[in-house]
């Protein structure tokens, strides 16, 4: 049966922490992208989560999203830069806990500008976590060839040791 | 997950030119669950959302929750007795919008099926579904459309049916 859903390849932190987590040179003969990652970020940033960003061929994609920070009313935001995930807690937050993002990009390789969807989790035994849904757009009829996830205010803060990503090509044929 | 048979295409459609809907029929009950992934947009801009309807389906079965933000407003919404699965947000007339279904367990003969769904656009926001089709049959075919056909499904719209095996 034909191998359908591969893994492009993984990042694994050591000791010391990384400045970013990228994917390069990734060959366009799958149909989606699949990106799964467990991070941790080595700085404080006010919240249970450290923002991270999300680049596609190191340009921004525009964006909304839906937030819940663990109480109050959900929120909704908008930005035309940095691809924020919600799915890395911060040095702050509970130790040894790592976030979640999950990332989906269908038609990567299409001439059309490409729809992406995220999920990112950071729980915290504590009161304030934090999970968001967001909707990406990268603008513009290149392939995606590269995606990076990186820390606010790299490469002073970094993804911890013991973050993993993962990425995997999903064929439909 | 493991890689190669456990996540299997089923059927795949790019529309060469607008049409009124998808369908995908004859699904076998080999698999655990289901995957449907859509890159889709409409003819007519606004007020329509993708819609499934299941095993040819058309009366008022199904029901589902959004949560959704479009950018500036969180918000929640639901309803009963519709007659198809309604995936998130309006979509708009270009080919921007995705949209994930998950169908679990769908070959089984004894519950009723539920779906969880993800849809994006940037242009309209995002959104995360939880649906109910009230029919324990198991699921062999699957309709797609802007709203059981209010408008028609932009050329160039992809869809594709993954099978996930537990074993």
């Amino acid at each position: 049966m034909a191998n359908t859903y591969t893994l492009i390849a993984s990042v694994t932190v050591g000791s010391g922490g990384v400045a970013s987590i990228g994917f390069t040179s990734i060959p366009a003969t799958y149909t989606d992208l699949q990106l799964f990652a467990s991070l941790r970020a080595d700085g404080t940033f006010g919240n249970a989560w450290y923002d991270s960003y999300v680049t596609f061929n190191s340009a921004n994609l525009s964006w909304r999203d839906i937030i819940g920070l663990g109480s109050g009313t959900p929120s909704s935001r908008n930005d035309t830069t940095n691809f924020v995930t919600l799915g890395v807690p911060s040095s702050g937050a509970t130790a040894s806990t790592f976030g979640n993002v999950a990332l989906y990009v269908p038609n990567y390789t299409s001439s059309s500008n490409k729809s992406a969807s995220m999920d990112g989790v950071s729980e915290n035994n504590a009161t304030a976590a934090g999970m968001g849904l967001h909707a990406g757009l990268y603008s513009s009829s290149s392939a995606v060839s590269s995606i990076t996830i990186t820390p606010y205010n790299s490469p002073t803060v970094k993804f911890a040791q013991y973050s993993t990503a993962y990425l995997y090509g999903i064929k439909n044929s | 997950m493991a890689a190669g048979s456990t996540y299997t295409p089923i059927a795949t459609n790019t529309l060469s030119s607008a049409a009124s809907s998808v369908t995908f029929s004859s699904i076998s009950g080999a698999y655990t669950d289901l995957v449907v992934v859509c890159n889709a947009g409409v003819t007519a801009s606004g007020g329509y959302t993708l819609a499934m309807q299941l095993n040819g389906d058309t009366g008022n079965n199904y029901s589902g929750t959004r949560l959704s933000g479009n950018g500036t407003t969180a918000a929640s919404y639901r309803a009963s007795n519709l007659n198809y699965y309604f995936a998130g947000l309006n979509m708009p007339d270009t080919l921007t919008t995705n949209v994930i279904f998950h169908l679990m367990n769908y070959s089984n003969t004894t519950t009723y099926k539920t779906a969880l769904i993800r849809m994006n656009d940037v242009g309209v926001g995002t959104a995360a579904m939880a649906c109910l089709w009230r029919n324990t049959a198991a699921i062999t075919s699957i309709n797609l459309s802007a709203e059981v056909g209010a408008t028609t499904l932009l050329a160039g719209s992809t869809f594709t049916l993954y099978g996930i095996a537990a074993a």
